[in-house]
């Protein structure tokens, strides 16, 4: 005990005795509390206590319920309730009187009871309904005081259902004349803002006036409203930044009175708030970002006084500069001050230095260089959260070069570690690493099983068996790797396997039941000999035992297996876990059957990679149209159902007069955050990274990180020859000649304290750990290089077995003939699918021998292509199109700027609409047709130019469009134009038409066939679709075809998301609806009527997209370009 | 298999479901909050002395919570820094006397600020008791809470000005009646500020 209390606890009974002379019938609140106190401390065991409260207790239950009970005495009573409350007892039959006492009390008893109250209930508690009524008196009652506890106690806990009961009393408040009311009336607002966030929508302009407003501490609550609201939805507020710079600009000059001042500097915690709100507004947004330079630097400059708020200050500052627009001036500058905290002695200084570093190398990695023996130092601190901090500084830094060296420290750290929260997230990482660089990736996954234990995500394990099993890119390298596993494995279970978590034991097993096959020395029944030891081991689980039959079925085609495999599985068969004696019984029939065991587990042939998997089950259609028509009731989704139920609970508590929607207020949210959540909820379920993904200042950038394992495998790397001459002079604290050397063992930078040795050991970590961070921009020229390899070894994949010329074509000349054949990929697809159509088609086309065809959606050749309107096609042909000879070019002029010529020619209602390239498609003797599409607002126009070229013979022409279509004649050298609006029935990667014209020169002569394609991408389609954010999130949920894939991120310093969402924007015309994080919106719709939903998140360095619609086909179609949009420069 | 069905996109449809469901939940999530979790004063003996919960818990968790960083604080050794990291958030941890003040914020948050509002929340208490000891608190502790509510409200810095924050307490005060403050008599050591 503490020398000070103790003394003054020697000192207590005399003194408490003064004033609790027993029968005195006034005694004092304190006095009895001290009775209570003094009690306690003379009590030597937890026991006694427990007595002594539970006795106390029963004398407070016994007197709150007697009417006699003044509130005064009543008031006491709730001051000992809440210390018992604190001590741990429960006391919840004074909650009701606590709520009596703020009811009935006068302002002193009410103001106990409020506090108890705020104590004891928390938001959802039931009895809290019955404060709302005191609330509301409260609220209007002429006691300044009281106004202010119920607004003290809104703030704190209010019913949310009950909100519109008060809403407009403390709208009200926003104006009343003392600034007290004012302040906490914005804070209770933004109490309202954070639960139910629809219903004060309509007073975000009060949030304005507040935020103007003479007192600087109601302006200083207005900004904790405005901090959530930009985060939300910065756009929004961008006129505000000039405000918020100004305001923060008086702040730093000192404007403020001075009891605003903490420790001499103006009011601290308002200058932050402005920082956040700064940097959120100026984040990605030059224009904006300008504005604030000035403050930034100023408050830069300012924060010099050496105290732990200048430095709170500064790291705000630093992350702000960090965050918004970069200008050179300023990041220097603030690199300095991370500088200052990073070498500070003390030790809360160098841990924010460490966060600050942390959250700036993911900007540029190179300042981490500048620290080097700091974070080396810091990496052997006694303090493990100055460690921890470290290794997540180290984390994000990780590239080719150190990886080794960052996870063996990563490793290091988890085997002292004995906090769960901190292995379990280590781990995480730990995996996430070796997934990327799997140079050594076995031995380290091996640790990371063990260290991880049982506590990691099921993800990690999961995910190496994945990588196991669909194998790299050699077969050689795969085998040996797996054969390595087999190894490994056996000489673990041949040590002393009791030891080991159980999650690793699983992994174990099916690595030995797939792959131990591979190793040739080796007997399955030896195998099985390690597994059946695992049975018997005590500490395996009964979801171990379940692996191990597993993999002993798969090993049991050798003789002297089958008869162990056969007693393991008698063992089992009776065993009173049904999985266990399900996996025996397949273990014994299979052991028995060898024929069966061969065709059901072939040996060395495993797992097919050609499963299909219909992720819209479809197969099931048919059963849930019949249950349809049985009546059965349409299937809804869990959210839906689980709103209608909501809704349908929800009270009307509304007052009368009030016409606000509070039946919103439970399900409206979900709403307003559509499918944005995503992230957050995924959380743990999710890979390692998950962790970082919570909030976009702490997600995980791998822009500068080398990429040289993807899912697919090893991607091989062409290293540039740039990188030589790319390597950048990192630091002055590195050496040129440390440059050169990495492994130079020199000592640069001498610690006082470090003897020589242990110095160059530093030297030598350091360029262990910061090794590939000078040669970050030509690391990323490295990776760019191998995402595109990475996306066609996709492909390929996807393709599965097609003709491997079509690869090697693909290769040499990747951004045409990837094209092609994908196109082929997907055309194939729906040819083998609809032959029949083709045929069909086919005979039409013999039909009509002029008209066009889709050749390559041909089920539906004539109705994909209707004839826009043939009146409104005719009439411009007899006034414009006959154009006089004299007026067209030569031909030569004619071949060369085709496009120029015939611009002219195009109809006056599309002329203001943009158009593509016009192409030669035919020519014959007298006759050169061309073609090209306009993409008007709501539909597709095809303009065929057929130009007489002949010098005086007049040309009859027929053109069948499905439709009659006249015979007309087209004079010499002048062109005839024809429109065909386009539809499309059924989406296509690229649509291509066929069409046949046939003509006679001169007129009435017999006829010639021209045969013509033309070839235009679904993008023409394709038109922005503008929704809200809750429009999208209702679609969404309606749409039923979907697909996923990963697609390439465009390289970009600070906001790469965005910048690839714009590239889809102005590249393919799709609608981005909102940008949260690292999560984006988009949506686009097939000319008006289809729309196309794309959901996209920044995952590890890639660009995680999920389109719906409901349209099939559309979805993967659209994805394709959207790949080719990325995949071009 | 081709990549469709890539590992991460499990999770990722059950994050997806999930969003739609626990809306509110995941609210304090997608943003992050500068919000304060919650704030306890214990001493080294161990007793709480004073505890805010900005978040709603139920009574076990918070039970559970105190028991942990209590513990936790409490093996810290003086040299160490005051932050720690502990689940999911970050504790800033100040020892004044006997008394430790320990709040729990997020990682995002600012520790040294919180650092300094775990002081000016001392220096206010010093201002108002005169000069605080630890029994100042335990015999008033009604008085601290009333302190705290009105330099923190739900979590975020009400009020900064020292000024203003003691008036709006003074003018509760005066009303009280003749409740003299006994607790002065235990003159205990002034804190080391």
């Amino acid at each position: 005990m503490s020398d000070v209390v103790e003394k003054t606890l020697t000192a207590l009974p005399s003194l408490l005795s003064l004033d609790s002379q027993p029968g005195s019938a006034k005694l004092s609140s304190t006095a009895k509390l001290g009775n209570l106190i003094r009690g306690i401390t003379e009590l030597t065991s937890k026991h006694e206590e427990e007595k002594l409260i539970q006795h106390e207790l029963a004398s407070i239950k016994e007197q709150v319920s007697s009417p006699n009970t003044t509130m005064r005495q009543m008031r006491e009573l709730m001051v000992r309730a809440v210390y018992c409350e604190m001590l741990g007892y429960e006391a919840s039959f004074s909650y009701i009187h606590a709520i009596k006492l703020a009811q009935q009390g006068n302002v002193l008893e009410k103001r106990v009871g409020y506090l108890a109250v705020s104590l004891f209930l928390n938001e959802s508690h039931e009895l809290l309904l019955l404060l709302v009524n005191t609330v509301l008196k409260d609220l209007q009652s002429t006691n300044l005081i009281e106004v202010c506890m119920a607004l003290t106690v809104v703030c704190q806990i209010f019913p949310k259902d009950m909100i519109p009961v008060i809403l407009p009393i403390v709208e009200e408040k926003l104006n009343h004349p003392k600034e007290i009311i004012r302040r906490k009336a914005v804070l209770a607002l933004h109490k309202f803002y954070l639960i139910a966030p629809n219903q004060v929508q309509h007073i975000h302009n009060k949030f304005r006036k507040a935020l103007c407003d003479k007192d600087p501490g109601v302006m200083t609550a207005s900004l904790h409203i405005y901090l959530q609201l930009i985060q939300e939805n910065a756009e929004a507020y961008k006129d505000l930044t000039a405000s918020f710079v100004t305001i923060l600009k008086q702040v730093v000059g000192g404007k403020l009175p001075m009891d605003f001042n903490y420790h001499s500097v103006p009011a601290p915690w308002l200058q932050i708030q402005l920082l956040r709100i700064l940097s959120l507004l100026g984040k990605n947004d030059q224009r904006t970002s300008e504005v604030m330079y000035e403050v930034l630097d100023e408050s830069l400059r300012r924060a010099e006084m050496n105290h732990n708020i200048t430095y709170a200050i500064l790291y705000e500052c630093v992350k702000c500069v960090y965050t918004i627009h970069p200008k050179s001036e300023l990041l220097e500058k603030a690199a300095k001050c991370i500088g200052n905290f990073v070498l500070s002695p003390k030790i809360n200084l160098k841990y924010l230095g460490l966060k600050a570093l942390t959250y700036v190398v993911q900007q540029d990695p190179k300042l981490a260089l500048q620290h080097q023996m700091t974070i080396i130092e810091c990496l052997d601190h006694s303090d493990v959260i100055i460690k921890r901090e470290t290794l997540e500084l180290l984390f994000r830094i990780t590239n080719a070069q150190n990886v080794t060296v960052i996870v063996e420290k990563m490793l290091d750290f988890l085997r002292l570690s004995k906090d769960d929260h901190m292995t379990i997230d280590i781990v995480g990482k730990v995996a996430e690493l070796a997934e990327k660089y799997p140079f050594k990736h076995y031995s380290t996954m091996n640790a990371v099983f063990s260290l991880g234990g049982d506590m990691m995500q099921p993800e990690i394990p999961n995910g190496f068996l994945k990588l196991l099993s669909e194998g790299f890119d050699s077969e050689e390298e795969d085998r040996k790797l797996r054969l390595f596993a087999v190894s490994s494995y056996i000489s673990l279970l041949q040590g002393e396997p009791s030891k080991l978590p159980q999650r690793f034991l699983q992994v174990i097993c099916w690595v030995l039941g797939e792959y131990s096959f591979l190793k040739e020395d080796l007997e399955p029944s030896v195998v099985l000999g390690l597994l059946t030891k695992l049975l018997d081991m005590k500490s395996s689980s009964s979801e171990t035992k379940s692996w191990v039959l597993v993999a002993m079925t798969k090993l049991c085609w050798s003789e002297a297996a089958v008869s162990e495999a056969q007693q393991v599985a008698e063992t089992y068969s009776s065993s009173f876990d049904t999985t266990l004696r399900q996996r025996a019984q397949e273990l014994q029939h299979l052991s028995r059957d060898s024929q069966l065991h061969s065709r059901v587990l072939p040996p060395g042939g495993r797992l097919e990679p050609d499963e299909v998997v219909d992720s819209s089950l479809s197969f099931l259609d048919g059963f849930v149209s019949e249950a349809l028509s049985a009546g059965a009731a349409p299937y809804k989704p869990l959210h839906q159902r689980q709103e209608e139920l909501s809704r349908s609970k929800v009270l009307s508590l509304e007052p009368y007069g009030l016409s606000l929607p509070i039946s919103t207020s439970s399900c409206s949210i979900t709403d307003r955050q559509s499918p944005t959540l995503l992230s957050t909820s995924s959380g743990l379920s999710g890979d390692g990274t998950d962790f970082s993904h919570r909030g976009s200042s702490t997600t995980l950038r791998l822009d500068g990180v080398k990429r040289v394992w993807g899912r697919e495998g090893y991607l091989a790397q062409k290293k540039p020859v740039e990188e030589v001459a790319q390597v950048e002079v990192p630091s002055p604290l590195r050496s040129p000649s440390q440059q050169g050397d990495a492994n130079s063992c020199r000592s640069k930078t001498p610690t006082p304290t470090a003897n020589p040795e242990c110095d160059q050991e530093k030297q030598q970590l350091a360029s262990s750990l910061f090794g590939g961070l000078s040669s970050q921009s030509s690391v990323c020229l490295i990776s760019g290089a191998a995402k595109m390899v990475n996306i066609q070894r996709f492909r390929r994949k996807a393709k599965g077995q097609r003709s491997s010329s079509t690869t090697n074509e693909q290769r040499a000349n990747p951004t045409v003939s990837s094209a092609s054949a994908v196109d082929n990929l997907l055309c194939n697809n729906l040819l083998e699918a609809d032959t029949e159509p083709i045929n069909s088609s086919a005979k039409q086309t013999f039909q009509h021998p002029h008209s066009l065809s889709v050749a390559n959606g041909a089920c539906d050749a004539e109705a994909i292509l209707t004839d826009g309107d043939p009146k409104e096609r005719n009439q411009p042909l007899s006034s414009e199109d006959f154009v006089e000879a004299d007026d067209s070019p030569p031909r030569e002029d004619q071949e060369r700027s085709k496009d120029s010529c015939l611009t002219p020619h195009l109809p006056a209602e599309l002329s203001g609409f943009s158009h593509s390239e016009i192409i030669p498609l035919c020519s014959s003797q007298s006759l050169d047709l061309s073609a090209c599409h306009v993409q008007t607002d709501n539909s597709v126009v095809l303009v065929v130019f057929i130009t007489n070229t002949s010098e005086d013979a007049n040309l009859q022409i027929q053109v069948f469009c499905v439709c009659e279509s006249p015979v007309e004649e087209v004079r010499g050298r002048s062109v005839s134009v024809r429109q065909y609006s386009l539809t499309v029935k059924m989406p296509l990667v690229h649509f291509e038409l066929v069409g046949m014209l046939s003509y006679s020169i001169p007129a009435g002569m017999p006829q010639a066939m021209m045969q013509f394609s033309y070839k235009l991408p679904l993008t023409s389609f394709i038109r922005p679709l503008t929704v809200s954010t809750e429009e999208y999130g209702s679609m969404w949920l309606a749409f039923s075809h979907d697909t996923k894939q990963n697609l390439t991120l465009i390289k970009e310093e600070r906001e790469p998301l965005t910048a690839t969402l714009n590239a889809l924007n102005k590249k393919l015309s799709l609608h981005v609806v909102e940008i949260i994080g690292v999560e984006g919106l988009v949506a686009c719709s097939l000319l008006q009527d289809q729309p196309c939903l794309m959901h996209c998140r920044v995952h590890a360095g890639r660009l995680a997209v999920w389109l719906r619609s409901p349209v099939p086909d559309l979805p993967d179609c659209l994805l394709y370009h959207c790949q080719r949009a990325l995949q071009e420069p | 298999m081709d990549g469709w069905m890539d590992g991460w996109m499990d999770g990722w449809m059950d994050g997806w479901m999930g969003g739609w469901v626990d809306g509110l939940l995941l609210t304090i999530g997608i943003t992050s909050s500068f919000q304060m979790q919650f704030m306890l004063l214990f001493s080294r003996q161990g007793k709480l002395r004073l505890q805010k919960w900005y978040v709603p818990l139920s009574d076990k968790e918070k039970k559970k919570i105190t028991r942990e960083l209590v513990q936790t604080v409490l093996a810290r050794k003086p040299k160490m820094c005051s932050f720690l990291e502990w689940r999911d958030l970050k504790i800033v941890y100040k020892r004044y006397a006997s008394l430790y003040f320990c709040c729990a914020i997020e990682d995002q948050d600012n520790e040294l600020i919180t650092l300094e509002i775990i002081h000016r929340y001392v220096e206010l208490l010093d201002k108002y008791f005169g000069s605080v000891c630890e029994l100042d608190i335990i015999f008033n502790f009604e008085k601290a809470y009333f302190i705290l509510d009105e330099f923190l409200l739900g979590g975020e810095a009400q009020e900064t000005s020292k000024k203003n924050v003691l008036k709006a307490i003074e003018q509760a005060d005066l009303l009280q009646e003749n409740i003299d403050y006994q607790t002065r008599l235990f003159a205990g050591t002034v804190w080391t500020l």
